[in-house]
């Protein structure tokens, strides 16, 4: 039983981490309906500038944060002007081949700024277990994801107050319900969207350090974003709660099932379990957890 | 300019009814064909027939089976490789199991067993639609491919997983070299190529074009909706399957679930939309352009002169940005600006 919970907790705080790539998909998605294939990209190219600043240019860790998002609102913008504005009111598709586009751009770009290495991302949190839950109930927990958990629930929490306080928070809610109507009551929608995808930019240099920080900074980041789309599904591509407990469930299923049905079927079933998951859970609810309804009309 | 379609009256409805009512695009279309199958394989070179010709034509068929489902039925798929990878294994083991086994029929056998596994990954899109759709055909594409690296018995015990594909043999003649394999591929590409063009101004195809416009309002004027949305994941999946099989035979020559990774799904989606959603021509345009543009691009870099790995990341960019650069300038793909090229040469040199 113990084993039980140990797999259950290290699966609901690798869940955390995948909702915080999540957590990008959703915000774009809600404000310009545009599904950003690119928040992988996002997160692999913020962590490799922090990483970059750093070792390249002698940046401390703490000058090296604020730079990249500087980077990352600046990218936000440009996407924003260069990719977005041109294609408004093209079809859906359309506007996701263009984040593939992005994808590419960005990977590319990261790459040939920065190089292709491997490299290490070392903010200072160890990733030991937690010592004072082990003497107590022998469970392994490691301290760097309770700490990325901590650092998500902020994160989250901010955005709610970002989102529900204040006058751009009410910007971009309108801007997400209805755009016409935003426009017509005079919300600027170019800059919110320039918002929202800076916004996104923040959320994937946060998600980039602590992956960056437990996997190292790679190329295999910008697969973690396809780890997010069970996720989203789950809890709806709409809705930033929906995100969390998705993640959470994702996280914490696949852990179970690597551990108690990997074995019978020959193992790795962890890289298309959540598919399967979110497959099955749309077949009950079309919309995910959290999503809007959809209300169908001719 | 070029040629006008004025003059050309129908007396009969099955004149009116043929595939290519215009007299010059019917002439058009034969001399392609004739110009693909009796000149090109005496003037085109091995690299030229094995690096451009026979990816092209493989590619242009799966783009047709994609371009079915997402742009004749509206379903959006990233899962277009596992089909593939269905298709190909399943030829493989009919060829392995099955003695005496014609190719050709286990090339359309592998068509059907993607088909299968197309309509079971077909059954969520009666619920659920757009971009939940797009994410959930993922699940098609992790696991099939995962699928086929754990089950050994499709494999066929191989350790390495990967196998080396059989001797592609018809009536006693066999298809070795390049050129000999490009004219099966072709004509392969060319029945299938002429049934999609004639199935899509069908009854079939015209259902499925009213379900991509409005599903609900298909439904109410007396479409069933479950028959025509599986049909279109079924007729997809088949060609996707025998694109698959055509990858491993003609192509690769070895059979292997990595070839058929996520990167091919996207591959194939691309060349769908930037040659045309909802055009069989576009399917083509697409394929020639995604196949054609790494080859110059990697030409062009190269002529630079400089490093491997700089060049390698700039091919990346320009991808990505060439890719942005035409859905920017034209949404609608190559085969909207073959319309409006045409268009413009039909008044050309005297525009209104």
């Amino acid at each position: 039983m113990q084993f039980f919970f140990e797999v259950l907790i290290a699966g609901l705080l690798s869940g955390v981490m995948y909702a915080l790539v999540a957590l990008g998909f959703v915000l774009i998605f809600k404000a310009s309906g545009v599904f950003n294939f690119a928040q992988g990209a996002m997160v692999f190219f913020a962590a490799l500038t922090v990483v970059g600043l750093k070792e390249e240019f002698g940046f401390p860790l703490w000058a090296a944060i604020p730079a990249t998002m500087l980077v990352m609102v600046l990218l936000g913008i440009a996407t924003e002007r260069i990719v977005l504005r041109p294609l408004v009111n093209q079809h859906d598709i359309t506007l996701f081949m263009a984040t593939i586009g992005l994808t590419f751009f960005l990977e590319g770009f990261a790459q040939l700024v920065w190089g292709s290495n491997v490299r290490k991302l070392d903010l200072g949190i160890e990733d030991v277990p937690i010592e004072f839950v082990m003497s107590r109930t022998g469970m392994l927990i490691s301290q760097f994801d309770v700490i990325a958990a901590i650092i998500c629930a902020i994160l989250v929490a901010t955005l709610v107050i970002l989102f529900n306080k204040t006058k751009v928070g009410r910007a971009l809610r309108a801007v997400a319900d209805d755009h016409q109507a935003a426009l017509s009551v005079g919300i600027p929608l170019q800059h919110v969207w320039a918002i929202v995808w800076a916004v996104a930019g923040f959320v994937a240099l946060v998600a980039g350090l602590l992956w960056g920080a437990r996997n190292g900074v790679q190329f295999a980041l910008t697969f973690v974003a396809l780890k997010a789309l069970p996720v989203l599904i789950i809890g709806g591509f709409t809705s930033i709660p929906g995100a969390i407990v998705g993640g959470l469930i994702i996280g914490a299923s696949e852990k179970l099932a690597e551990v108690y049905i990997g074995p019978h079927v020959g193992g790795g079933i962890e890289g298309w379990f959540p598919y399967v998951l979110a497959l099955v859970f749309l077949l009950v609810r079309p919309e995910g957890l959290f999503g809007e309804k959809i209300i169908r009309r001719i | 300019m070029i040629y006008r379609e004025s003059g050309q009256y129908k007396t009969s409805y099955v004149n009116d009814s043929q595939i290519f009512p215009i007299k010059q695009d019917r002439y058009a279309v034969l001399a392609i064909i004739a110009f693909a199958f009796l000149v090109i394989p005496f003037i085109a070179t091995p690299y030229f027939f094995s690096a451009i010709l026979i990816p092209f034509l493989i590619f242009s068929l799966a783009a047709l089976g994609l371009n079915i489902l997402t742009g004749y039925a509206g379903q959006i798929s990233l899962g277009t490789a596992a089909f593939m990878a269905v298709g190909a294994f399943a030829s493989y083991n009919f060829m392995l199991r099955v003695p005496g086994m014609p190719i050709l029929l286990a090339f359309i056998l592998g068509g059907v067993c993607a088909a299968i596994v197309g309509i079971i990954f077909g059954l969520p899109s009666l619920r659920i639609r757009g971009f939940y759709l797009a994410a959930s055909t993922l699940a098609t594409q992790f696991f099939v491919v995962w699928c086929l690296t754990k089950v050994p018995w499709f494999t066929n015990n191989s350790s390495s997983g990967v196998i080396t594909a059989q001797q592609i043999q018809i009536l006693g003649f066999k298809f070795d070299s390049p050129q000999e394999k490009y004219l099966l591929v072709l004509a392969i590409v060319c029945v299938l190529a002429l049934l999609a063009k004639n199935m899509v101004r069908s009854t079939v195809g015209r259902s499925w074009m009213a379900v991509r416009d409005m599903d609900v309002a298909a439904e109410v004027i007396g479409f069933r909706i479950m028959k025509t949305k599986l049909t279109a994941f079924a007729v997809s999946s088949f060609y996707c399957g025998v694109a698959g099989a055509l990858y491993a035979f003609c192509y690769l020559g070895t059979v292997e679930p990595e070839a058929y990774n996520l990167d091919l799904s996207f591959r194939i989606l691309f060349m769908v939309i930037i040659g045309g959603l909802g055009s069989i021509l576009g399917s083509f345009f697409g394929a020639g352009f995604i196949v054609l543009l790494p080859i110059f691009l990697s030409f062009v870099v190269h002529a630079t002169g400089l490093p491997n790995s700089v060049t390698s990341n700039v091919e990346l960019m320009v991808f990505g940005a060439l890719i942005i650069f035409f859905l920017i300038v034209e949404p609608h793909g190559l085969a909207r600006l073959w319309q409006i090229g045409k268009e413009k040469l039909r008044l050309w040199p005297f525009p209104h």
